[in-house]
Order: C-alpha cells, then sequence, then structure tokens
C-alpha cells in the first residue's frame, strides 16, 4: 500500500577504496537513476561523513525526497547515522533503507564485473522494499536507577563501588558465603608482588560498608525478567543457619565445631568446620553451616555452636527465601574457574601427591593457607627444585585453543616465590612468554636474573620412573628444549601446573538468563569486541572481568569501571527509547498455542491466559523475527519486516 | 635426538666467573643473526651457544664453537637485553682454562705470556728490538708521555712500523715522551679473552706496578685492545693513569696546529675501524680526521663503517688461530675497500694489520690497494 507517490533518493558510497576499488559506484549510481520512482542518484566518496549526511539532507528539503537508500557498509555501522540525517531534514527515520555493498559484495567479490552487478540487484531491492516503508515512532520508557551485580569478585565489587560511589544503589550478589572471588584466594600478585589480601581487604571493607551497596552473599539470581531500565531480578538467599543481624562474627562456634570437612577455599588442601568463614578476613565475616557435614542436620545431634554461642545468632530453623529487585541495568561479573588438569592425563596431576595447580599453590604461598605461606612438600621437606609448566589447558585445541593470558605472570611469580622462600632451582616450561603489560616485560627479565632457567618446550611428560640416581624419589618433567633442540629429562621435587582459565561453573545457565551468547568457549560475548567490549546485544547488561575472557587483576578492574560507566550512563538518563522495529501480534488470529511464548530468545512474549492470547512486550522485542515464522496462525508481524517490505526486496535483488 | 638433563652447577660457575648476565638473554637470536660469522657460512651461533651454556649441556665448550668468537661487540651493541655477552665467552673460556681443555694455539700463548710476558713466544729481552736505528728516549718519570707499544708492534715485523712511525712523529712534533724497555709486559687483553684470568691480572697488577714505579701519568698506546682494556678492565676504582689512543693524541695535536700534514697523498683512502678503538671504546672520528686533513686524498667510506664496522676477524684470541681460507672476515673486508673504491685501506690497530695484510696477499689484491696504518700515513703526510 503507497500512501504517497515516493521520491527516492539513492547514495552510493565510495568507502575510499573499500568499495570503490571493486564496485563501479558511478554505474551503479547510473543504474539506480533509472529505477522507478528514483528522483535522485548520485555516488560519494564518504556518505558517513558530515558532507555526506548534508547530501542526504539537503535533498531531502530541497528535491522534496521522501525515501532514502544508501548504498554502503552494513547497517550495523552507519544505520543509525543516515536514520539520524532524515529524522534532522524532517523525514521519519524508518523512510530509511541501507544497502550492503561493502561487507556483502564489495570484501567478498573477486571479480569487479560481478561486484558491480552485485551491488546493483542490492540497491534495486532496496529501493523496491523502501517503496513500502511506514512511518514508525520509538517508544520510551521509564528506567529503574537501580544496578544489578551478579558476582562478587574483585569485577562485581569495583563495578559496585563506582556506581554506588555515584550515588545510585547497587544489589552485589555472590553465591558463596562471602566475596572477594578468586582474587581472595591469591598471594602475591604480579609484577609488583604487593599481596593479593593487602589490596583486596580494603575494597571488600568498602562494599560492605557502604550504604549505597546491598551485599547479598550465599546468594544466586535465579531469574531475570523485563527489559532494560527496568528488569525484575529473582534472588534465591540459601539458607546461612546463622542470624547476619546477631553474629558478631567472634568464631567460637567453628572452634567448637566437631565436623570436619575439606576446604573449598583452599582448593582441596585443608581441612574447615561444618560451620565456616572461608578464611579470616571474609566479608561479611558471619559463618555459614554446611548443611551436608552438620552433624546435627545428619544425625539430629550435636549444635555444640549453638550452646556456645553467645550472640544466640545459630538458626537451624532458617529457610530458603526468595526476594525480587527492581533493577534498570545489569552487571555480569561471573569471573572464571582453573582448569581442571586431571583430564590431561601426562601432568600425573591426581597421581603424583606433589603435582600442584596453580590455584592449589597460590594457597601454599598464602599466610592464611594450609602451609601458613611456608613452601613445603609433602612430608615437609624444602623441596630442592621445582618444575612450573605453562599452558596447562590452554593454547591447546584437545583442551582450550585460547590463551588464557595470565599464567605466563602468574607462573614466573611462583618462580620468584620459590627462589625467595627456598631458594630452590625453578625451571619453567614454556611454549612463547607473554608479558605484555606495565612492568610484564621487566619482571620477566628480573626472574630470568634471579636464576630462574626458562625451558621453551610444551611438556611431554611427569613421570616418577628414575633412570639413574639423580632421578631417584624425583618427578622427572620430560621436555624438548626447543633453543637447544635437546630432549631433556628434569628430576624435580614438585610441579606447578600453571592451569588456564574458564568460563565459570554455571555460565550457560547465567547467559541464558539474562539473554545474552557465549562464544565457541564459553565466555561470554560483548557487543562489538573493540568497540563495545562491556556493553552487549542485550540492552541494560553489561559484562566485567573474566566473565568474558581471561584478563589479569589491572584488565578486570579496568574493566568492571567500564561496565560501571555504561551502567550509569544508562540509568542517569532515566529514560530509555525502544526500538520500534518490534511484533505485534493479531488478537483476532492468535489462538493462544504459545509457541511464540517458547521461541522468544529475550522473553519479550507474554501469555494472557484471560483473554488465551499472546501479547508483545515492544520494550523488551528486538523485531527478530523468529515469532512471526514460528505463528502457525500467521497473527504476528514485525513492523518494518512486513511480508510485503520483504518480498519486494527479494524481487528487486532477483529482478 | 639426544637425551641429557641440565646441569645448572655449570650455569651457576658461569656467572660466578663474570657471566652475571648469563640468564637474562631471553634467546631472541639477534646476536647470532648479527654476528660477523654469518657473512661466511660459519657454524658458529652465540645464541646457541648461550643456550647450552645456561642448561649446562654439553657442545657450548668445543674449539669452534666457544672459540669462533672475535668479541668484536656487535652483538653486545645490539643485544634488547643488554646482556654482556663478550663476559659470557669469557667466563665460560675461563672455565674450560682451568680444565686445561683449551685449543692448543692457545696454550702457546698462554705458556708464552707466562715465560716471555708477550703472547707471540718472543723473547722477553728483544722487546725493544724494533727500535734499530731509531733513538727512543728512555722513560723516567720526567717526560709527559709512556708511549706503550703492543706486544705485537714490538715483535711483529710489520706491525713494528707503527712504533716506529709514532716515535717519529711524536719526536718531530716535539712530543715529550718515553719508553721503559724490555720490562715491559704485555697488556693482557686478548689474553684476558681467551679465559687466562689469573695470567690478565698478573700481568695487569705487574704493569700498575712498573708504571707506578717510573711515575707514568699518561700513556698512548698503539693497540686499541691495550687502550680499551687498560681504560675498562684494569682493576682500581680511579685510574692513576690517564690512556689515549695514539690517534685521539695525534688528533689533537692536529687541531691544536703541531702537526703539519703537508706531502699530498694522491689517493681513494677508506677507513677500517678495529673493534676495540669503535664499536668498545666509541672513537671513530680522530682517525678519521687525520687522514681527511691529508692534502690530495679522497676520503670514501665502506659500506659498512663506524658502528657498523666488520671485524677483522683477529680479536678474542682469534689472531692465534686458524680460520679457513673461506672464512676469513678479513677477505671481506679487502673485498669491501676494493668495492668503495679505495687504494688505500687505513686503520689503527696491529691486529687489523696483520689480518688486512694477510688477506691482501692471500686473495691477490696486493697490486690494486695498500693496507696501512694510520701512524703510518700520517709519517707520510708529514714527510718523515
Amino acid at each position: 500500500m503507497i500512501r504517497e507517490i515516493p521520491r527516492v533518493g539513492v547514495y552510493v558510497c565510495h568507502c575510499g577504496a573499500n568499495i570503490a576499488a571493486k564496485v563501479d559506484v558511478e554505474e551503479v549510481a547510473r543504474f539506480a537513476s533509472k529505477l522507478d520512482f528514483v528522483e535522485s542518484a548520485r555516488d560519494y566518496k564518504f556518505m558517513c561523513s558530515d558532507p555526506g549526511q548534508q547530501l542526504v539532507v539537503d535533498d531531502i528539503r530541497e528535491k522534496g525526497l521522501n525515501r532514502i537508500v544508501v548504498a554502503s557498509c552494513s547497517p550495523r555501522m552507519h544505520e543509525k547515522t543516515f536514520r539520524k540525517a532524515c529524522q534532522k531534514a524532517g523525514l521519519n527515520p524508518y523512510y530509511f533503507q541501507m544497502a550492503c555493498i561493502r561487507e556483502h559484495d564489495a570484501w567478498v567479490t573477486e571479480d569487479p564485473g560481478e561486484a558491480t552487478d552485485k551491488a546493483k540487484e542490492l540497491v534495486q531491492g532496496a529501493v523496491s522494499r523502501v517503496l513500502h516503508h511506514e512511518s514508525l515512532v520509538p517508544r520510551t520508557v521509564d528506567i529503574n536507577p537501580n544496578v544489578l551485580v551478579i558476582g562478587g569478585g574483585i569485577a562485581g565489587m569495583q563495578a559496585a563501588l563506582t556506581i554506588a560511589d555515584a550515588g545510585k544503589t547497587v544489589y552485589l550478589v555472590e553465591r558463596e558465603p562471602c566475596i572477594g572471588g578468586n582474587m581472595a584466594k591469591f598471594d602475591k600478585t604480579f609484577p609488583t608482588l604487593d599481596c593479593a589480601a593487602c589490596i583486596l581487604t580494603p575494597k571488600m571493607v568498602a562494599v560492605g560498608q557502604h550504604e549505597n551497596i546491598e551485599l547479598l552473599t550465599y546468594s544466586e539470581v535465579v531469574d531475570v525478567e523485563g527489559f532494560v531500565g527496568n528488569f525484575k531480578a529473582t534472588v534465591r538467599k540459601k539458607p546461612r543457619y546463622v542470624d547476619m543481624d546477631k553474629c558478631t562474627g567472634c568464631g567460637v562456634c567453628n572452634e567448637k565445631c566437631p565436623a570436619k570437612a575439606i576446604s573449598e577455599f583452599d582448593q582441596g588442601l585443608s581441612k574447615r568446620k561444618a560451620i565456616y568463614s572461608p578464611f579470616p578476613q571474609a566479608v561479611p565475616n558471619t559463618p555459614v553451616i554446611d548443611r551436608d557435614m552438620c552433624i546435627y542436620f545428619k544425625k539430629g545431634k550435636c549444635r555444640a555452636c549453638e550452646k556456645f554461642c553467645e550472640a544466640d545468632a545459630i538458626d537451624f530453623d532458617q529457610q530458603e527465601e526468595k526476594i525480587t529487585l527492581d533493577v534498570g541495568a545489569i552487571i555480569v561479573a561471573t569471573g572464571f574457574k582453573p582448569f581442571d588438569p586431571s583430564v590431561a592425563e601426562r601432568y600425573g596431576y591426581g597421581k603424583y601427591p606433589e603435582v600442584y595447580t596453580s590455584l592449589e599453590f597460590e594457597r601454599v604461598n598464602n599466610a592464611t593457607g594450609p602451609t601458613e605461606g611456608q613452601i613445603r612438600l609433602k612430608d615437609g621437606r624444602v623441596p630442592e627444585t621445582m618444575a612450573i609448566i605453562h599452558c596447562v589447558g590452554s593454547r591447546d585445541k584437545n583442551h582450550n585453543a585460547y590463551c588464557s593470558r595470565v599464567c605466563c605472570m602468574y607462573s614466573m611469580k611462583y618462580a620468584h616465590l620459590i627462589r625467595e622462600k627456598t631458594g630452590a632451582n625453578v625451571y619453567e616450561f614454556y611454549i612463547d612468554i607473554r608479558s605484555p603489560g606495565k612492568g610484564y616485560e621487566e619482571f620477566y627479565n628480573r626472574v630470568q636474573s634471579e636464576g630462574v632457567q626458562f625451558i621453551r618446550g610444551n611438556v611431554a611428560g611427569v613421570t616418577d620412573k628414575a633412570i639413574g640416581e639423580d632421578e631417584k624419589g624425583k618427578l622427572i618433567v620430560l621436555a624438548e628444549d626447543s633453543l637447544s633442540g635437546r630432549f631433556l629429562r628434569v628430576p624435580v621435587d614438585a610441579v606447578v601446573l600453571s592451569v588456564g582459565l574458564e568460563a565459570a561453573e554455571g555460565a550457560e545457565a547465567v547467559a541464558r538468563m539474562v539473554g545474552i551468547s557465549q562464544d565457541q568457549d564459553g565466555w561470554f560475548n560483548e557487543l562489538h569486541p573493540k568497540l563495545a567490549p562491556q556493553a552487549t546485544p542485550s540492552d541494560g547488561i553489561f559484562l566485567a572481568g573474566c566473565c568474558q575472557g581471561p584478563k589479569d587483576i589491572p584488565d578486570t578492574v579496568s574493566t568492571a569501571n567500564g561496565a560501571a560507566a555504561e551502567a550509569l550512563s544508562l540509568i542517569m538518563r532515566e529514560k530509555v527509547e525502544v526500538e520500534a522495529a518490534v511484533s505485534s501480534i493479531d488478537a483476532e488470529r492468535c489462538m493462544g498455542c504459545r509457541q511464540c511464548e517458547t521461541i522468544c530468545m529475550f522473553d519479550a512474549i507474554e501469555y494472557d491466559s484471560a483473554l488465551n492470547v499472546c501479547v508483545v512486550n515492544e520494550a523488551i522485542c528486538k523485531g527478530c523475527g523468529l515469532c512471526a515464522s514460528t505463528c502457525p496462525n500467521k497473527a504476528i508481524g514485525v513492523r518494518h519486516f512486513g511480508n510485503e517490505q520483504i518480498l519486494s526486496e527479494m524481487e528487486g535483488v532477483m529482478l | 635426538m639426544e637425551t641429557c638433563s641440565p646441569f645448572i652447577e655449570v650455569n651457576e660457575a658461569i656467572r660466578e666467573m663474570g657471566g652475571e648476565d648469563l640468564n637474562n638473554c631471553m634467546q631472541c637470536g639477534l646476536c647470532t643473526g648479527s654476528c660477523p660469522w654469518r657473512l661466511v657460512d660459519g657454524d658458529f651461533s652465540v645464541r646457541q651457544m648461550i643456550r647450552l651454556a645456561q642448561l649446562g649441556l654439553e657442545g657450548y665448550e668445543s674449539d669452534d664453537v666457544l672459540y669462533g668468537c672475535t668479541t668484536c661487540g656487535v652483538c653486545v651493541q645490539r643485544c634488547p637485553r643488554e646482556v654482556a655477552i663478550i663476559d659470557i665467552m669469557r667466563s665460560v673460556r675461563s672455565m674450560i682454562m682451568e680444565t686445561g681443555a683449551i685449543p692448543k694455539p692457545l696454550q702457546a700463548v698462554v705458556g708464552s705470556i707466562h715465560s716471555n710476558r708477550n703472547p707471540w713466544g718472543e723473547d722477553a729481552e728483544k722487546r725493544v728490538a724494533w727500535q734499530k736505528e731509531l733513538e727512543v728516549p728512555v722513560f723516567d718519570g720526567t717526560q709527559e708521555y709512556f708511549l706503550f707499544v703492543c706486544c705485537t708492534s714490538a715483535y711483529d715485523r710489520r706491525s713494528q712500523q707503527i712504533a716506529r712511525s709514532m716515535v717519529k712523529i711524536l719526536r718531530a712534533v716535539g712530543v715529550s715522551f718515553g719508553i721503559i724497555g724490555n720490562e715491559e709486559s704485555c697488556c693482557g687483553e686478548s689474553v684476558r679473552k681467551i679465559g687466562a684470568e689469573e695470567a690478565f691480572q698478573t700481568l695487569a697488577a705487574k704493569n700498575l706496578g712498573l708504571w707506578g714505579e717510573k711515575g707514568v701519568q699518561k700513556i698512548i698506546t698503539t693497540s686499541p685492545h691495550c687502550f680499551y682494556t687498560i681504560r675498562e678492565e684494569y682493576p682500581g676504582e680511579d685510574s692513576p693513569v690517564q690512556v689515549q689512543h695514539y690517534t685521539q693524541v695525534l688528533a689533537s695535536l692536529l687541531a691544536e696546529g703541531r702537526i703539519a700534514l703537508e706531502e699530498p697523498i694522491e689517493a681513494m683512502v677508506t677507513y677500517h675501524d678495529p673493534c676495540y678503538l669503535g664499536r668498545h671504546s666509541g672513537v671513530y672520528d680522530p682517525p678519521r680526521s687525520l687522514l681527511t686533513s691529508i692534502p690530495g686524498v679522497e676520503f670514501v667510506e665502506m659500506d659498512r663503517n663506524r658502528e657498523n664496522s666488520l671485524c677483522c676477524g683477529g680479536g678474542g684470541g682469534r689472531v692465534w688461530m686458524e680460520t679457513k681460507a673461506e672464512q676469513r672476515f678479513s677477505d671481506l673486508r679487502i673485498q669491501e675497500a676494493l668495492d668503495a673504491g679505495a687504494r688505500i685501506l687505513a686503520t689503527a690497530c696491529p691486529y687489523c694489520i696483520t689480518m688486512l695484510e694477510d688477506s691482501r696477499k692471500t686473495t691477490g689484491a696486493e697490486d690494486k690497494i695498500e693496507v696501512l696504518d694510520v701512524s703510518e700515513i700520517v709519517v707520510r703526510a708529514m714527510g718523515l
């Protein structure tokens, strides 16, 4: 249905040489000028430049154009730019159509003749389509000014603090009993060697005390509904069996508890009680009762903790709670988990007691860890020689193809600590040394000058099968030194496996819950890897820290602040414009089968049981069209992507 | 492929003996790539040698590998980690020296140092034989300069011309100088580089003792090697003596107008920077200022000059070792000088003179080019 006589303007962009080197842009413009309803067609060097946009504005005003087609790059790059130009000239922005002759044509077509033909087809399709465009008006909705941060590691804490310092309310949800994440387990941090606790505990305390941060530990976000500016998150608070308001954190319960369990925080290298705080500086310092290990919960008797608690804080009747939070933006900061080296048998992890993972070795080095910071073998001896094996689980297509980015540096930190604490000889087995950061290369050099031996070779195996006296009672690391071309057997007392980083346990569920995607390795995808690294394709959802890929602490903190800034920038707008090209359901035709509700990736469709029809929440809908193609009764249409529009475009392309 | 285990005690020993930077090497290979051995298809690889030394693996100590290095310093100058590579060579050689397993020709050198105080197997009592008819003042503490004649300039027939030229020039200009005589000993520079650390320390102490006794305050050396080691390697925080290479002294005299270079030399002249004068000591301009001041001289640079000068192959003890005919750097240097169009190839080091003269003869360039020390050219230009 064409309401007014269309007067189409076509603009063919050279994009410097990006398009013009392949496509005969002048020929395409000549071709376009002959199409029906085309009033004016021209080519220009850079349409996205100010003068390029001005051409569109001036032509709309002077030539009375009412439909605009720009043939240039992908709409992802500049659709907004040209829509704004139309708007500036008083034309509804939805009367604009873009033909992608760069990514879809010039960059992927070998033959210039074919590229020019294809450009003509794409332009003809766009012109046919734009004739059927309708005027649409984007809607605005209010934004809730609160922010939810999922994950209480250094990334989540930093993001929460930045937002809270700006005077906004933050809900920080952490599934463990206390905040701090992986960083709280570390001993020293590279390359400055300041202790992790010394720099982290002030932040943990600040989070715990901040008037604008509501800290929800031992809690998990289990559901997220809503859309940008208006999310509703359901949080499951697991029972601690300790009243946080009453508990003084005196620790007597922990002292008296007779039940022992393996300490997760110490990576299984020590024991903890059934009622416990993961580590001495924990925030909050209210302990939790491990229901599975508690004698009272198992056998109905004990309650030693209750007897000794002067604050009367033990509450065995505490129940799981579900609370709902209203927020305008969500920052996902779910971090990483270390690679499990037991799947790569050649390292002997789990077989030889003196083979440690890096996180275990962090705990060994930590003053609050199982050996109180002393590097000792399991039999109490001081090691004389140690090996550190890089790239365990990383840069290996059998496990993870990517580089975990931090292992080289933390390995060298260990080498330094071993040399300093024990004087032992240290061998680092590496593939390449990656030390790109402030002071990192200098640290590499420092560790070398401290006498650490770097063997360039991927370790083929760790064995206890000795050949000769020197190797008796030792673990022998086998590797080629590719620098000398010799195959080495290096007898050592202990081995540290520098395991890579993997997406945290439960990342997939989080992705589904907040409507974001994961890459092939499980890391969350950002909206644009370079230019929108903290945003996601879901408006109002931002990423911080290692949940999007391995990062060191400085980068983690930077991304956390980046995500916080983006969240603040959103909530401080107070109102948000939402896409007008959304689905609509014809209530007359809808049978209430709810297939569209199931298929929608954005949870944008709700079922109205009273009327037995499905309804589109336009604020959430991304206009992807999945529902429209699913609907068995053809009750759903997508504005701006109506049948007439799409069929005309196809006809135009194929004619 | 051979299986072996690292022998870290070797690494520690090397570092203790002066190769402190051993572990700082990150094996980038810039040294090997920059080494003059690449120009002649040599087996010697600095990086590989350092690697084997780092892990104490066999192979670093063989004659071809360990003693291939001429200590020219190109690698040191370029090393991104500023590794003192020559110190590593020296300390590994010291370690081998202690085992007695050094190459045969070098054993003779060390023996001669002990018995004759010179490396050439020559009679210590004939050290001043080069003077012949020349009247050379004996240094007794009243002269301004002590002219320290390199063992090579003292004993090698060709090189003696350098010493004789210097005497002629200094006398003609009226510089107050003298020579101590047969009590003098080798400076020890190359001896140290072949790993004879103890012999070097003995020589240094002996020389400093003798100079102190005679009241030496200012030294002129005929060789950049003596100049370098006295200035950089002799013990003591503040050297009691001030040392200059002769080109520096002559260039100053020229600048002061005390030397008149008036006899024209009508020739295209190029200059070969000795490693120990150029790269090691940073002296590039004095010899050039002398040469370019001579009337008739058309001065031309070779492709590789100044910091990028090509080693003659004689440093680091190589002057006493046999080098295969097709692997002589000095052959390449003669060709480079010819390519530059030079008729005179000037240099300022007894080792370079020896090596370049040899190559001039063996490559059949005798009629095409002359190899001369700067001192000899100055003598000509002064009409002496």
